[in-house]
């Protein structure tokens, strides 16, 4: 096979000199690897196929003449282009990961070894559920734990990820209305501080969303929200902590209104890291709240997912909860409640027919995050959930605070923050903003921070640190951040092209939004090469 | 003509019943470089403050806001191949979609250029 056959060449100033180019494009041990279509051929395979023993086909004038297309790679060569490639990636088990809203935490081992028990790892889930009681006591422990932790009636564990939660809990807030006879009930009010996913949500689930502003302090206007409430208002969809870092000081209140004028509250769980063991939303009202396993319960999300968003559910819309559902019985035998049996229980327990949405999965959601996360809970504790919730508000205060004097941090005077820490790029010179902070923060060997979300702060840089980074970590992260900002603060040019270290340089963004090229094109061979 | 300018940072020109509507200088130097423009189809009934056009940035995805109510003419075909048009001539070739006023009065409630510079100086 051909090296670096893409024809690149490293352009940067550091790498670009005639004395440290390389002949292969290799930086000693950082690999340089083109694409899996230029390093293969149709020559190669990872296996040999006999010839079959009949040639016969039944395929007649069906069967593929022109080739497949495919590159061939022996065993080795894939390996190795995937290790390669794997290498040029940024990880949590590599370092610290703090992007804003996202809870990068550890992923502790011990989930991982549980999760890979075989009575855990290779159920089916069309077993016959006497052979999966196990399974089913993981599911509805954790969903037990999971309504203690939040102060709720219910919970719906199918949801696959946090904007599916959502989904989930909007579906029940319609069927609720439809129930009551309040279909026409269509609007969705959605504060500036709350995340990106939930207007999408509600125009999903078939609402009008309207915007309702925040304050100065980055808190919800309260006085615009009840103004606005009335009887074409569904719901309102509010994050706590919201997207600023910051506690939504007045959700009981706000609740307390909503309920009033007839509508429901959501509440965007993704940050409820910062509030684990320490505040119920139950208790303040939420009529539903999605909970990212794969943020406050560490289990692995990027690339390493996948995600699980069960949502916790008010006893006003318990009724509502998707199927299926697990329900231990007086025998202590667990169910899984499904539609043949749903009517029954439902009698049983909410005295009524069944009122369920429908499902929101096939089967029952993500098993192998169940078991992690209950792993999580079980090992934490409730005294070490709370500590959890605790320490990862300290350390994004100590970012906040330490920070304070570089950067400008626009709700510094708002009190604490909660689980992150936000800054603006005030203070930056002519032609520097947010984006060449977080490039230059990829040489200092660092994932960047959120930029430019949430959209209330000018060239925002949303840093969340989560509790399981040191004092040590914290601070070689604070002092990499510090040193950026005050190169851009100064006017540094060698920063509107970084990152000068990456395996590539500054990308053109806007060219590969514009013009995206998404298919492998073979290169077309000039006459000269050709002779 | 006249341009009247929003506080969501639209201009609109008016000729006669015509108006012709995109975004400020201010708001696509805000958005930075703009990767992709959906305008509204000619026929389309737009009530003032409708989201008319959506503009994605490389920082953002941003709705567009008719200033004033009417009938959609003709959206900016040009901005499909050629969305860079908004960041280089946005008060001008990067118009966004054209269309007949229902109620010119709405005009009265809209910032003239002065005005509109002298709110965004105060952001």
């Amino acid at each position: 096979m051909a090296l670096n056959q893409s024809g690149w060449r490293p352009t940067s100033p550091e790498q670009g000199s005639a004395t440290s180019a390389t002949f292969t494009g290799n930086k000693a041990l950082m690999l340089e690897e083109a694409l899996i279509f230029e390093i293969g051929s149709t020559d190669t395979s990872g296996v040999e196929v006999a010839e079959p023993v009949s040639t016969a086909s039944r395929l007649g004038n069906l069967a593929r003449t022109a080739p497949i297309g495919l590159p061939g790679l022996s065993e080795p060569e894939t390996v190795r282009h995937y290790t390669r490639l794997s290498r040029q990636n940024y990880a949590i088990d590599l370092g610290l990961f703090p992007l804003g809203s996202c809870t990068m935490k550890h992923n502790p081992r011990l989930n991982e070894k549980m999760a890979r028990l075989p009575g855990f790892a290779d159920v089916h889930p069309l077993q016959p559920v006497d052979t999966v009681q196990g399974a089913l006591g993981i599911m509805n422990e954790l969903a037990m734990w999971l309504i203690e932790l939040t102060g709720m009636h219910g919970v719906a564990m199918s949801p696959k990820a946090g904007a599916h939660g959502e989904l989930c809990g909007m579906l029940c807030i319609k069927a609720a209305l439809e129930k009551r006879g309040e279909g026409h009930r269509k609007v969705v009010l959605v504060p500036e501080s709350a995340h990106g996913t939930n207007p999408a949500t509600a125009a999903f689930a078939g609402f009008t969303v309207e915007d309702i502003p925040a304050t100065a302090e980055g808190r919800v206007d309260t006085d615009a929200l009840k103004a606005r409430l009335g009887p074409d208002v569904a719901a309102v969809m509010i994050t706590n902590p919201n997207t600023c870092g910051l506690f939504e000081r007045d959700l009981k209140a706000i609740s307390d209104a909503v309920h009033a004028a007839g509508g429901y509250v959501y509440c965007d769980g993704a940050n409820f890291n910062a509030i684990v063991g320490r505040v119920r939303p139950g208790d303040l009202g939420v009529d539903a709240m999605h909970i990212n396993l794969h943020k406050t319960f560490s289990t692995p999300h990027g690339g390493g997912g996948p995600g699980s968003g069960p949502t916790v559910l008010s006893e006003a819309l318990s009724p509502f909860a998707p199927l299926p559902y697990t329900a231990r019985t007086k025998d202590g035998h667990i169910h899984l409640i499904e539609e043949e049996r749903a009517d029954e229980f439902s009698a049983e327990h909410f005295g009524g027919k069944l009122d369920s949405f429908g499902r929101m999965t096939a089967f029952h959601g993500q098993m192998g995050m169940f078991t992690r996360a209950l792993t999580y809970i079980l090992s934490h504790g409730a005294d070490g959930l709370r500590q959890v919730a605790e320490d990862a508000v300290l350390n994004a205060n100590y970012v906040l605070r330490s920070l304070e004097d570089t950067l400008d941090a626009p709700f510094a005077f708002s009190g604490p923050c909660m689980h992150e820490a936000i800054f603006s790029d005030e203070g930056f010179p002519e032609g520097f903003s947010t984006i060449d902070v977080a490039k230059a923060l990829i040489d200092e060997g660092f994932h960047p921070m959120t930029m430019y979300f949430p959209l209330v702060v000018h060239g925002a840089m949303l840093v969340e640190p989560t509790e399981t980074e040191s004092k040590a970590a914290l601070d070689q992260f604070i002092g990499a951040l510090r040193s950026v900002a005050e190169r851009a603060k100064a006017g540094d040019q060698s920063l509107k092209t970084a990152p000068h270290f990456a395996p590539r340089s500054r990308l053109d963004e806007t060219l590969a939004a514009r013009k995206p090229k998404l298919v492998w094109k073979e290169p077309v061979v000039t006459s000269e090469a050709a002779e | 003509m006249s341009r009247y300018f929003t506080e969501d940072h639209e201009w609109i020109d008016v000729d006669g019943d015509v108006g012709t509507v995109g975004i400020s200088d201010y708001a696509q130097g805000q958005l930075g470089d703009i990767v992709f423009v959906d305008v509204p189809e000619a026929g389309k009934s737009l009530a003032k403050g409708d989201e008319a056009a959506v503009v994605e940035s490389v920082k953002a995805a941003s709705d567009v806001y008719s200033p004033v109510s009417g009938s959609v003419i003709e959206g900016n075909a040009a901005l499909a191949d050629e969305p860079g048009l908004v960041n280089t001539d946005p008060e001008g070739e990067g118009w966004f979609f054209k269309l007949t006023l229902s109620d010119a009065s709405q005009l009265d409630g809209l910032m003239d250029e002065t005005a509109y510079q002298a709110f965004v100086a105060k952001l």
